[in-house]
């Protein structure tokens, strides 16, 4: 690994082509627009097909748990006669603990089909669990590329516990300190290795997910009688949005309401070396979420396929004390212990079926393992080596990086809502900021904009016209 | 001094894959201030001494090579005390469930 920074940069889009084996420049069909559909029908993977290959690796068909107890919680402290009863897709069964399975075993299947010898990963959290899990079964080497500890030597504890994961089944882990140059690191680990790019944001993976989405549609239906009323998906690149919300339309779940939920780690940089360690959640937070919903083309490959924006009804953040203590009552009242990080979405849950009627159903799409460093424990001590003060409280109060309030009782829990207005617009700045001063857009890129922010033409018109100080046509 | 550590042995490199003013122009000032570091495991390609150069051979096969960092470096991530934040929610939830009046 002898490359400069500038110049691996500049072959970027050569290692990548080589590396996903996808020509993105064949589905452009404007200065922003791409065929989108095209990108992931052309892959071959249909639901069927997919749960074909998941099941030869014991990956999906996971329960759906009703949360019976947690439900009744809800109703203790919503007003009369409210509370929707809440179940939970417990996707720590598969292999390796998490959804991420699903999201890694079309890209192994791919790589393996294509020849490669092996394949590489880009990821901090579960995926790398999942992917090197998926790599052994098939017989590929696997490389993961993990930002793992600050400048002081000091390691997330919950990085820690899937670095250990990855070496147990047989990958080559890659720890890095603090910075978005991991993306250099992992350019020069492709184009060295030659291994395929088990990128979380091909096609590959968000086809992957949609099984999830397709499979809990048809749980719910069986025990219920009815599809979901929502869906509460932990949001952070949009992968888990995405594939969830297009596997729920495969599956006729055209009613379900899709919410994406964060972890509010607002005021915490995302390239922060003093910051890192005084994050509590690793991800499913706002330091992800925000800027992949306004813009998802920022990823490891040319076009992300995981698009969420397209697919929300509603977009929420809760705090990370809210998620810690949500986390203690599954454990204590379902006598699951899962997360927590995966379990934003329940706390949100938890807020959001108050305002429900008891009728309604409302599914918490995924669960995580729980482990040493993988805890609300192990967070919580290494932020009160940091100096920052844990305490039970309102949570309104808290301030991330400098405390963390745990509710003193459940009524206390509550969402917020993210502006999606905000964040469409914030969109279309970020596409406009992507063309060059003399790029026209076309209809095909009007279009597109439309589709992407779930607006209209005319309000995405407005927006570009306002956006490069130009007219629009009358 | 230290020993020599054998051949095969599972061990950590340590590298510096960017100096500070090799790093990316728009990364924040206290991460400008600091290398980018890397660290990785295999086992000893040839014997070697802990803070001197070294060569591995990764799980994925690859020979790699950096400063003999942690020998069978250990695991020691875990859980930690209790937190007494969270000690009382359980029986908070459980109590509330039973009598649910009781925190109207």
């Amino acid at each position: 690994m002898i490359d400069s920074y500038a110049n691996i940069m500049a072959e970027r889009a050569d290692i990548m082509r080589a590396s996903v084996g996808i020509d993105y420049t064949a589905y452009q069909t404007g200065a922003l627009a791409f065929d989108y559909d095209r990108l992931l029908t052309d892959t071959g993977y249909d639901i069927d097909t997919a749960r074909r290959v998941q099941r030869r690796t014991a990956v999906g068909d996971t329960p759906l748990v009703e949360l019976g107890n947690i439900t009744e919680l809800v109703r203790a402290v919503a007003a009369p006669g409210m509370g929707a009863r809440i179940f939970l897709k417990d996707e720590a069964a598969n292999p390796s603990g998490s959804f991420k399975d699903r999201r890694a075993s079309l890209s192994v299947h791919e790589a393996k089909k294509r020849g490669y010898a092996g394949v590489a990963a880009a990821t901090s959290g579960n995926y790398g669990a999942a992917v090197a899990s998926q790599a052994a079964k098939a017989g590929l080497r696997c490389i993961v590329v993990q930002e793992a500890f600050d400048s002081h030597a000091i390691a997330q504890p919950e990085i820690a516990e899937k670095t250990r994961a990855c070496e147990a089944y047989g990958a080559e882990v890659i720890r890095l300190s603090v910075g978005p140059e991991l993306f250099y690191v992992f350019l020069c680990v492709l184009k060295e290795s030659r291994y395929f790019n088990a990128s979380l944001y091909t096609p590959y993976s968000i086809l992957g997910v949609e099984t999830l989405g397709f499979e809990l549609a048809g749980q719910a239906r069986e025990q219920t009688g009815q599809f979901p009323d929502i869906v509460i998906a932990t949001h952070a690149g949009g992968g888990n949005v995405t594939g969830t919300a297009r596997g729920l339309q495969k599956a006729g779940a055209s009613d379900t309401q899709m919410v994406a939920a964060s972890v509010d780690l607002s005021g915490l940089h995302m390239a922060s070396d003093r910051d890192f360690n005084r994050k509590s959640f690793t991800t499913g937070h706002t330091g992800f979420s925000i800027p992949f919903t306004t813009w998802p083309d920022r990823a490891d490959v040319p076009r992300n396929a995981a698009r969420a924006l397209r697919y929300m009804d509603r977009f929420v953040t809760v705090t990370q004390g809210e998620v810690f203590y949500i986390t203690e009552v599954l454990a204590a009242l379902e006598g699951l212990q899962r997360g927590p990080a995966g379990n934003t979405s329940l706390a949100a849950a938890f807020v959001i079926a108050q305002a429900l009627d008891r009728d309604r159903i409302i599914v918490v799409q995924e669960t995580e393992y729980t482990g040493a460093g993988k805890h609300p424990l192990a967070q919580l001590n290494l932020a009160r080596r940091l100096g920052i003060d844990i305490r039970r409280g309102d949570p309104r109060d808290s301030r991330p990086g400098a405390s963390i309030v745990i509710p003193e009782h459940p009524s206390q829990l509550a969402v917020v809502d993210v502006d999606l207005d905000g964040v469409r617009q914030s969109y279309v700045r970020h596409a406009i900021d992507t063309l060059g001063d003399d790029d026209q857009l076309s209809e095909a890129d009007f279009d597109f904009l439309a589709t992407e922010t779930r607006t209209s033409r005319r309000y995405v018109e407005d927006l570009v016209h306002e956006a490069r100080g130009t007219t629009r046509r009358l | 001094m230290t020993d020599t550590v054998p051949k095969d042995t599972w061990v950590e490199i340590h590298r510096i894959a960017l100096t500070p003013d090799q790093r990316a122009p728009q990364i924040p000032a206290d991460t400008k201030q600091v290398p980018l570091e890397m660290r990785v495991k295999g086992f000893l390609a040839a014997p070697a001494r802990v803070g001197e150069p070294a060569e591995i051979v990764t799980p994925a096969g690859r020979r790699l090579g950096g400063v003999l960092g942690e020998v069978n470096p250990a695991y020691d991530h875990g859980f930690g005390s209790p937190i007494p934040a969270l000690s009382s929610i359980g029986a908070q939830v459980r109590a509330l469930l039973r009598d649910p009046g009781r925190y109207k």
